[in-house]
C-alpha cells in the first residue's frame, strides 16, 4: 500500500514539475506576475511530493517489502538497517529516484535563497529546473519505476551487491549526486540569463556560490568513490581512469574551469559568453556521467536492445536537453559582447590559460571514454582505451596548470607587471628547488617525480608566500586576530584549494614513484618481507558475519625490533550471492599506509598475500579535501550573502533607474577588491 | 591597435596550445588503443604477436590451478569453440569463476600461451564481461558451437 502511495506521489510530483517547468518560464517574458510567482510554490509541492514518493521508496526497503521487484533485486532480510537504506539508491531505479530527490532539494534551496533576486530571473531558473526534473520524473516513471510489483513475492531478496555493503558507499552516491545535480543550478542560471538577455557581472555573482558548493560537494564525492575504491576492492589502487571515475571526472574538470571563470565575469565583466557555455557543458556532462553509468551502456553498448526504452528515452533526452541549450546559446551569445579588455600578461589571461588546459583535459577524457563506446556502437571493433593513455595525455597538462596556480593569485587584474610577480614568486621559486633537491637525493626518485614534487612545492610556496604577504601588509599595530579579518572567505577557499592541489600532486607523485608491494603464497606461520618491515602471518580465524562467513588473518608487521601494527585482513564469502570478497586491512599514517590483504587460498593452507608500502598515500585524500573546503569556504564568501540583502532591501520597488543605480553602486563596491 | 594586437597573440597562442595538445592526445589514443580478440581469432593467428591486447571468453571448468608458490596461476579460456591456456601472476579478482565470463590483457607468448597481467573484474551480475559475451556470441554465430550455455 506504501509503495502505491509513493507511486502516486511521483505522479503528482510529476504534474508540479510540468507546472513548475511551464508557466513561470512563459510568464517571465511576458510581465505575468502570478505565473511568474508560481515557480517556488511548485518547486516546494514538487519537493514534498518527491520526498514522500522516496520516503515510500525507504520504507519498503526498511520493511523488507519483497513484493517489489526493485527492493527484491537489492536487500535481503539479512542485510544490516543501514545498508538497507543505503540499498535504496544500490540499483538503477533508486539511484535515478535519488536524483530527482536531491534535484528537488536544490531547487527548493534556489527558491527560498533568491529572494534578492529579480522575480523574472527566479521564474526562468526555477522553470528550467523544473523542465529538468520533468525529464527525470518521465524518465523514472515510464521506464525504471521502483514501485513495480513482482508476483508471487519471493520470500528474500537477492541482496545487496557485497561490494555496496560499505559506509563509504553508502554515501558517496548521495553526495556525488548532490554535485552533479548542483550544476543543474549554474545550468539554469546560464539559459535563464541567456533568456532573459541579462548575461553580466549581477548575474556571474549570483551563480557563483551555488557552483562552487556544487563544485565542492563532487569533489567530495570523487574522493569518497576513490577512498571506496582503494579499501574494498582489496588490492590497493585508487584511481582506474574506468569510465565510470571518468563519467564524474569530466564534470569536475569543466566545473573547475567554471568557478574560475565565473570569477573573471564577476571581477571583470569578461569572459562573459564563455562562461555561459562552460555552465551548460558542466551540467551536459554530468547528464551524461548520470547515464553512462545509469543505462548500461557501459557493460555494453547493446544493453540498449535489451530494454529498448530506456536506452531510447536517455539518447532522446541528452539529445534534446544539451541540442536546445547550445542551441539557445548560438542564438543568444553573439548578442552578450566580448565584455572589458585586459593586457596579454593579466590575472585574465592566466585564467584563460586555466580555462584552456582544464577544457582540453575534459576534452581527452571524453574522447577517451566515448571513443572505445562509439567505434563498438558502430560496428568497427572491440577495442579498450587504458591507463596508459590517460596517463600520457595528463601529466603534461597537469604540469602547467600547477605552475601557473601559484602565478594567478599574484598576478594583478587587466595588466600585471612582470616584474612585479617574478619578485613576489623568486623566494618560493628558490626555496622549492632547495627542497626538491634535498627530497630528491634523499628518496632517490626519477626526474619525473622531482618535477612533480618541484611544481607541487612552487605551488604549497606561492600560495603560502601570497596568503603571508596579505596579512602582513595591514596597519602596523593591527594584532595577529585582527589582521584575518580584512581577508575575504573567498581568498581562503582560493587558498585552500590550490594548496589542496599542492598537497595532493605530493601524494600522486610520491605514491606512485616509491610504492612497493610483494604477492607471495603464505602458510600461516610465514613471513613477507617488503623493504624494511616483516609481515608475519601468525593466525587464522573463521569468523560468522550476519550475512557471510569470513577467514580472518592476523599479521604482525614490524621493523627490525619495533611493532609497527597489526593487521586484521579477511577473505569473506557473501551467502546470498556465493561471492567471495577480499576485506584488505591497512594501517594508516601521515608519511605512509601499510596494506595486506587476503587472497584466495590453495589446497595445502597456503593463503595469496600481497603487502604493500605506500608512501604519502594519506596525502591524496588530504588534498582532496582540502581542494573541497575550499570550495565550501569561497561559497560563503560575505558578499555573495551581501549581494542577494541589498538587492532584498531595493526589492518593493523596482524602476530601471535604480535598478541602473544599484548596478553602479556594485561596481563601485567591487572595485576596491581588484589588487 | 595595440589592445588588438595582444587579443590576436593571446588568440593565436592558444590555437596552437590547442592543436599541439589535440596531436598529443591523437597519438596518444592511437598508441594506447588494445584490441580485442577471442580464443578463435588467437587460434586463427590474427591477434598481433608482439603487441598487447584483451582476449575474452569463458573461464573452462576445472582448469584453475594455483602453481606451488601459490601466486602464480594458469587456467583456460574458451569460446566453446576454441581454447587458449593462460597464465597470471597474482591474486585474481573477486569475481573471477570457473565456468563464468573473464577478460584478460597481456601478450602472447611464441607457444601460444596467453601471459596476462590484468584479469579484470568488472561485469554484471551475470558474471559476464561484454567482451567475453561478444566472443560467445561471436564464435556461435560462425556455426562453430552447438550454442550459448545457460
Amino acid at each position: 500500500m506504501t509503495a502505491e502511495l509513493g507511486h502516486f506521489a511521483l505522479v503528482l510530483a510529476l504534474g508540479l514539475a510540468c507546472v513548475q517547468g511551464t508557466l513561470p518560464l512563459l510568464g517571465a517574458p511576458r510581465n505575468r506576475t502570478r505565473w511568474m510567482a508560481l515557480a517556488r510554490p511548485a518547486a516546494a509541492g514538487q519537493c514534498l511530493f518527491v520526498t514522500l514518493g522516496f520516503g515510500a521508496l525507504v520504507h519498503a526497503f526498511v520493511s523488507n517489502d519483497f513484493s517489489l521487484a526493485y527492493v527484491a533485486a537489492n536487500s535481503n532480510s539479512h542485510l544490516a538497517l543501514h545498508y538497507r537504506i543505503g540499498a535504496v539508491w544500490g540499483g538503477h531505479e533508486g539511484s535515478i529516484l535519488l536524483w530527482i530527490q536531491i534535484l528537488a532539494l536544490w531547487s527548493v534551496a534556489v527558491a527560498r535563497f533568491s529572494r534578492g533576486l529579480p522575480d523574472a530571473l527566479v521564474a526562468r531558473v526555477l522553470g528550467v529546473m523544473g523542465l529538468i526534473s520533468v525529464g527525470f520524473l518521465c524518465f523514472l516513471l515510464f521506464t525504471s519505476n521502483p514501485f513495480d510489483r513482482l508476483l508471487p513475492a519471493p520470500p528474500d531478496g537477492r541482496d545487496l551487491n557485497p561490494l555496496l555493503q560499505d559506509l563509504g558507499m553508502m554515501i558517496h552516491p548521495p553526495v556525488l549526486y548532490m554535485g552533479y545535480v548542483g550544476f543543474s543550478v549554474a545550468f539554469a542560471f546560464a539559459i535563464a540569463a541567456l533568456l532573459g538577455g541579462q548575461l553580466d557581472a549581477a548575474w556571474a555573482r549570483w551563480t557563483r556560490p551555488w557552483t562552487l558548493l556544487a563544485w565542492a560537494l563532487l569533489t567530495l564525492g570523487i574522493c569518497l568513490g576513490s577512498a571506496w575504491a582503494y579499501y574494498e576492492l582489496g588490492w590497493g589502487g585508487w584511481w582506474f581512469w574506468d569510465a565510470v571515475e571518468n563519467a564524474s571526472f569530466m564534470p569536475w574538470l569543466v566545473g573547475a574551469a567554471l568557478i574560475h571563470s565565473l570569477a573573471v565575469t564577476e571581477k571583470r565583466d569578461s569572459f562573459k559568453s564563455w562562461t555561459a557555455l562552460l555552465a551548460i557543458l558542466a551540467f551536459s556532462l554530468s547528464l551524461l556521467g548520470t547515464f553512462l553509468v545509469r543505462s548500461g551502456v557501459l557493460s555494453s553498448v547493446h544493453a540498449f536492445a535489451s530494454d529498448p526504452r530506456r536506452g531510447l528515452y536517455i539518447l532522446l533526452f541528452l539529445a534534446v536537453v544539451i541540442g536546445a541549450a547550445l542551441a539557445l546559446y548560438a542564438w543568444r551569445a553573439p548578442t552578450v559582447g566580448l565584455g572589458k579588455r585586459f593586457a596579454l600578461f593579466s590575472r585574465e589571461s592566466l585564467l584563460m590559460l586555466n580555462n584552456l588546459l582544464l577544457a582540453v583535459a575534459a576534452g581527452t577524457v571524453l574522447l577517451g571514454t566515448l571513443y572505445p563506446l562509439a567505434l563498438d556502437a558502430l560496428g568497427l571493433g572491440k577495442i579498450s582505451v587504458g591507463p596508459p593513455y590517460f596517463d600520457a595525455v595528463f601529466v603534461p597538462l597537469t604540469m602547467p596548470l600547477l605552475l601557473l596556480a601559484a602565478v594567478g593569485p599574484v598576478s594583478a587584474w587587466k595588466r600585471a607587471s612582470v616584474r612585479g610577480v617574478l619578485q613576489r614568486l623568486a623566494r618560493p621559486a628558490a626555496a622549492a628547488l632547495v627542497f626538491v633537491v634535498t627530497a630528491g637525493v634523499t628518496l632517490v626518485i626519477s626526474w619525473r617525480a622531482a618535477l612533480g614534487l618541484a611544481l607541487a612545492a612552487w605551488l604549497l610556496l606561492g600560495t603560502g608566500a601570497d596568503l603571508l604577504r596579505r596579512l602582513w601588509h595591514q596597519p602596523k599595530g593591527t594584532g595577529w586576530w585582527a589582521r584575518l579579518g580584512p581577508v575575504p572567505l573567498s581568498y581562503w577557499g582560493m587558498v585552500a584549494a590550490h594548496a589542496g592541489l599542492g598537497v595532493f600532486a605530493i601524494g600522486v607523485t610520491l605514491v606512485n614513484s616509491l610504492e612497493t608491494s610483494n604477492e607471495l603464497g603464505l602458510r600461516v606461520g610465514e613471513s613477507a618481507k617488503l623493504g624494511d618491515y616483516r609481515f608475519a602471518f601468525t593466525e587464522l580465524k573463521r569468523i560468522d558475519g550476519s550475512n557471510y562467513l569470513a577467514a580472518r588473518g592476523r599479521f604482525d608487521v614490524t621493523r627490525g625490533e619495533e611493532r609497527v601494527a597489526t593487521l586484521y585482513p579477511e577473505r569473506r564469502i557473501y551467502v546470498v550471492q556465493q561471492m567471495p570478497m577480499t576485506e584488505a586491512a591497512i594501517d594508516r599514517g601521515l608519511w605512509r599506509d601499510l596494506y595486506v590483504s587476503l587472497g584466495e587460498a590453495t589446497q595445502d593452507g597456503r593463503w595469496l598475500v600481497r603487502v604493500q608500502d605506500k608512501p604519502f598515500m594519506g596525502w591524496i585524500w588530504a588534498g582532496a579535501l582540502l581542494i573541497a573546503a575550499g570550495g565550501v569556504l569561497a561559497a560563503g564568501d560575505r558578499r555573495y550573502r551581501a549581494a542577494v540583502r541589498s538587492r532584498k532591501a531595493q526589492a518593493p520597488a523596482r524602476s530601471d533607474a535604480e535598478l541602473a543605480v544599484a548596478q553602479l553602486a556594485s561596481f563601485g563596491a567591487q572595485a576596491p577588491t581588484i589588487d | 591597435m595595440r589592445a588588438r594586437h595582444q587579443r590576436l597573440v593571446l588568440l593565436a597562442t592558444g590555437l596552437v596550445a590547442l592543436a599541439i595538445s589535440v596531436w598529443l592526445v591523437l597519438s596518444a589514443l592511437k598508441k594506447n588503443m588494445v584490441f580485442f580478440f577471442t580464443p578463435t581469432q588467437v587460434v586463427a593467428g590474427e591477434a598481433p604477436s608482439q603487441q598487447r591486447f584483451r582476449l575474452g571468453g569463458l573461464v573452462e571448468g576445472g582448469s584453475v590451478q594455483r602453481q606451488g608458490d601459490g601466486v602464480t596461476v594458469s587456467f583456460t579460456v574458451t569460446d566453446l569453440a576454441q581454447r587458449l591456456p593462460v597464465r597470471y601472476r597474482g591474486a585474481l579478482p573477486d569475481l573471477f569463476k570457473e565456468g563464468k565470463g573473464v577478460v584478460v590483457q597481456g601478450r602472447l607468448l611464441s607457444d601460444q600461451v596467453f601471459v596476462a597481467d590484468e584479469v579484470l573484474a568488472k561485469h554484471d551480475e551475470n558474471y559476464m564481461p561484454p567482451e567475453a559475451a561478444y566472443a560467445l556470441k561471436k564464435a556461435s554465430a560462425d556455426g562453430k558451437t552447438a550454442g550459448l550455455p545457460r
